[in-house]
């Protein structure tokens, strides 16, 4: 399985969960918590994410960083 | 295109509204956008010939509207540029000059005044002296308002008016009419290249990375905002009230009775003056090169010792309600003016004088 | 500290390209524009043009794209961003010059504009966000909402005898010859924004090639003026905007 992860800047989330639904892992979801804007926000709920950019694509705020497994390591690990 | 040396100072007989478009090439604009309209095509038309041998660039625009916002356009990234048109056409510019004097872009637009309201006809008027002085288009702004009396103004306003658009960041409209267009007179040209150009500093021309990105606006949704920017441009105008007043008097040293007229009504009433002499009346000719900034200040000045004020133009009566604020009170001010695209002519304004010299010396009597 | 472990021996795939400020956008949960903007300034990020780069912001609720991407940007009046890109164009040919406008300005008062300085074949990109509607004024009706729509100005439906048809500007646009790039493309997927960078990238690309307007349609959503979750709203877009405005290349450089 390809490694990735996403950091997310929530106080930019405004909620939208678009990222929920473009997430193919199913890895993201939206807290219960509210940010200075007022808005609930996405977390990552485990460690599935493959970082592949999905749910900064179609991020109407920008709030994503997708980081993954660099090329040269996967073909290491297999 | 090969393109033409650089042109010396030169005398030619020329129409007015092309000596206008030479005077703009040898004033080193870089942008002219427009739409024909009569009387002023001239102006396009002759650019269209010029400017491909010559400098800068001319486009013929799909209307006025699309003209006034490739000027704001192209002022925003920091070229000279200049528009024309003729009375419903600087109508359809009104949006566009709202933005500009907001945005504080420096640009030259030229009203070859016609008749109206409406189509009107296509004849000389000066009833869009209003529109002219008073800003034109919605807000609190002015354009800078130059107002030629004869060709070689034509030319030389030119000159004048990138001048002042450029030192305060506005723009300046040269208000002539369709006589003033479309006669021939003697105009002494100057040098090509003479006017010095700065690229500025605000324009658009791409971030380079040592500076934030410049903005060219006119939208501060915040009130608190708007009103500083107001203030600005209040300030700006006060300033240009205060520096660049111009006018030109004609015997009103010991005149009783001062006529005020500008562009083609002023050179009518020249004649009347010189008439009026001769039959012994004291008349003298205060003629604003500038409509705003205004020249209230003589105005007020000559109202000391006036019997009588004449204002005198080609509509039903705008500037001389400048002319009253001016006065103050202090003389009487009559009003004389011929609309809808008539001249007025020299004899029947000096009738409209002898009236009120009978009215006044039998009062004084 | 967490972080670090966390991202030990990843390496960045994605981040928010730098030509976007730091400001975050006041657009409505899950509006398009946000992906749209950040399109439009990866592209010139990734072509390294921030230094020759001016944007036409329009009027609309894209009217503070000025405020998000950190080029050198005029606001025009509403619907006449292609003037005043005209007119930045011509004075500056060897820079790249685009417009940002949704339906209202490009589509309603700004028709004139666009007509003419795509049929002037303007070497410049024209990006128009069609999302159906006024989003800024509240969800008034556009010239490109669909049949029976209903706006906060056509109540009973868009009844197109009386209130007009939905207007295609990117097809009548591919019919002008100086169109050289004309594209529908949309944000609501990640393959669609992916295919939509593509265009976008196309259309800053062509500008070198100095021969003609490019024109990229973004059909997008606007959740607040439709009444719906941004999730519903992409929904509908798919269901009801994409059959009538179809996604896809219109005019192509060299084919017609």
């Amino acid at each position: 399985m390809i490694k990735g992860t996403v950091k997310i800047a929530t106080e930019l989330c405004k909620g939208c969960e678009l990222c929920i639904a473009a997430c193919p892992q199913d890895c993201l979801t939206l807290t219960n918590n509210i940010n200075l804007k007022g808005y609930k926000f996405v977390e990552l709920k485990n460690d599935t994410c493959t970082g592949c950019t999905n749910c900064a694509l179609v991020c109407p705020d920008a709030v994503f960083t997708v980081y993954r497994q660099p090329k040269a390591s996967l073909k290491k690990a297999v | 295109m090969t393109k033409e040396p650089l042109k010396p100072r030169e005398v030619k007989l020329m129409k007015g509204n092309e000596a206008l478009a030479e005077a703009a090439i040898r004033a080193g604009m870089d942008a002219y956008f427009g739409y024909p309209i009569t009387p002023q095509s001239e102006v396009l038309e002759y650019l269209t010939i010029e400017v491909p041998k010559r400098s800068g660039l001319v486009l013929q625009a799909e209307s006025e509207v699309a003209a006034i916002n490739m000027i704001y356009g192209a002022s925003g990234a920091g070229g000279r540029v200049m528009t024309s048109s003729s009375s419903p056409g600087i109508s359809l510019m009104q949006e566009g000059l709202s933005y500009i004097a907001s945005a504080e872009l420096p640009c030259l637009v030229v009203n070859v005044n016609r008749g109206g309201p409406g189509l009107g006809t296509i004849q000389p008027s000066q009833g869009d002296y209003f529109q002219s002085t008073k800003g034109g288009g919605h807000g609190d702004y002015r354009l800078i308002v130059l107002a030629p009396a004869s060709v070689q103004e034509m030319a030389d306003f030119v000159f004048d008016g990138f001048v002042l658009a450029e030192k305060y960041r506005g723009p300046v409209l040269i208000l002539a009419d369709g006589a003033l267009g479309q006669m021939m007179e003697k105009v002494d040209l100057k040098a090509e290249g003479s006017l010095p150009k700065t690229v500025p500093s605000w324009a658009t021309r791409g971030r380079s990375k040592d500076r934030d990105p410049n903005i060219i606006t006119s939208l501060f949704i915040q009130p608190e905002k708007m009103e500083q920017i107001n203030m600005r441009l209040q300030a700006k105008y006060k300033i240009i009230a205060e520096k660049e007043v111009r006018y030109e008097e004609y015997h009103t040293d010991d005149a009783d009775y001062i006529l005020v007229a500008y562009g083609l009504s002023a050179r009518i009433v020249r004649k009347t003056v010189d008439l009026a002499r001769e039959k012994g009346i004291k008349a003298g000719l205060l003629r604003p090169q500038t409509l705003f900034p205004f020249p209230s200040v003589r105005i007020a000045e000559l109202a000391k010792h006036a019997k009588a004020f004449l204002d005198v133009e080609m509509n039903a009566g705008q500037m001389v309600e400048d002319v009253r604020l001016a006065v103050n009170g202090k003389t009487e001010v009559f009003f004389k003016g011929r609309m809808g695209g008539i001249i007025p002519s020299p004899e029947e304004i000096l009738e409209e004088l002898e009236r009120i010299d009978e009215k006044i010396v039998a009062y004084q009597e | 500290m967490e972080d670090n472990l966390v991202l030990e021996g990843l390496e960045v795939v994605y981040h928010k390209p730098d030509t976007l400020t730091e400001a975050p956008f006041h657009y409505c949960p899950g509006c398009g524009h946000g992906v749209a903007h950040r399109l439009i300034m990866e592209v010139v990020e990734e072509m390294g043009i921030e230094e020759q780069t001016i944007g036409i912001a329009p009027v609309g609720c894209s009217v503070f794209a000025y405020h998000y991407m950190k080029i050198d940007m005029q606001e025009a009046a509403h619907g006449r961003a292609c003037a005043v890109a005209t007119g930045v164009k011509r004075l500056l040919p060897e820079k790249y010059v685009f417009t940002y406008q949704g339906d209202g300005d490009l589509a309603a008062i700004g028709t004139a504009e666009t007509i003419h300085t795509v049929n002037r074949g303007e070497n410049l990109a024209i990006f128009f966000i069609n999302n159906a509607i006024y989003g800024m004024t509240g969800g008034q009706m556009a010239p490109t909402s669909l049949c029976h729509q209903v706006t906060s100005t056509s109540p009973y439906g868009r009844e197109e005898k009386a209130m007009g048809f939905p207007l295609k500007m990117t097809e009548l646009v591919a019919h002008l010859p100086g169109a050289y790039y004309v594209t529908r493309q949309a944000v609501h997927t990640p393959n669609a924004v992916r295919k939509c960078k593509k265009a976008i990238r196309n259309a800053f690309e062509y500008q070198k090639e100095n021969k003609g307007t490019c024109f990229v349609e973004i059909v997008s959503n606007c959740p607040s003026g439709w009444r719906l979750t941004p999730l519903d709203s992409q929904k509908w877009l798919e269901e009801n905007m994409l059959p009538m405005y179809k996604l896809g290349d219109i005019k192509l450089p060299g084919k017609d």
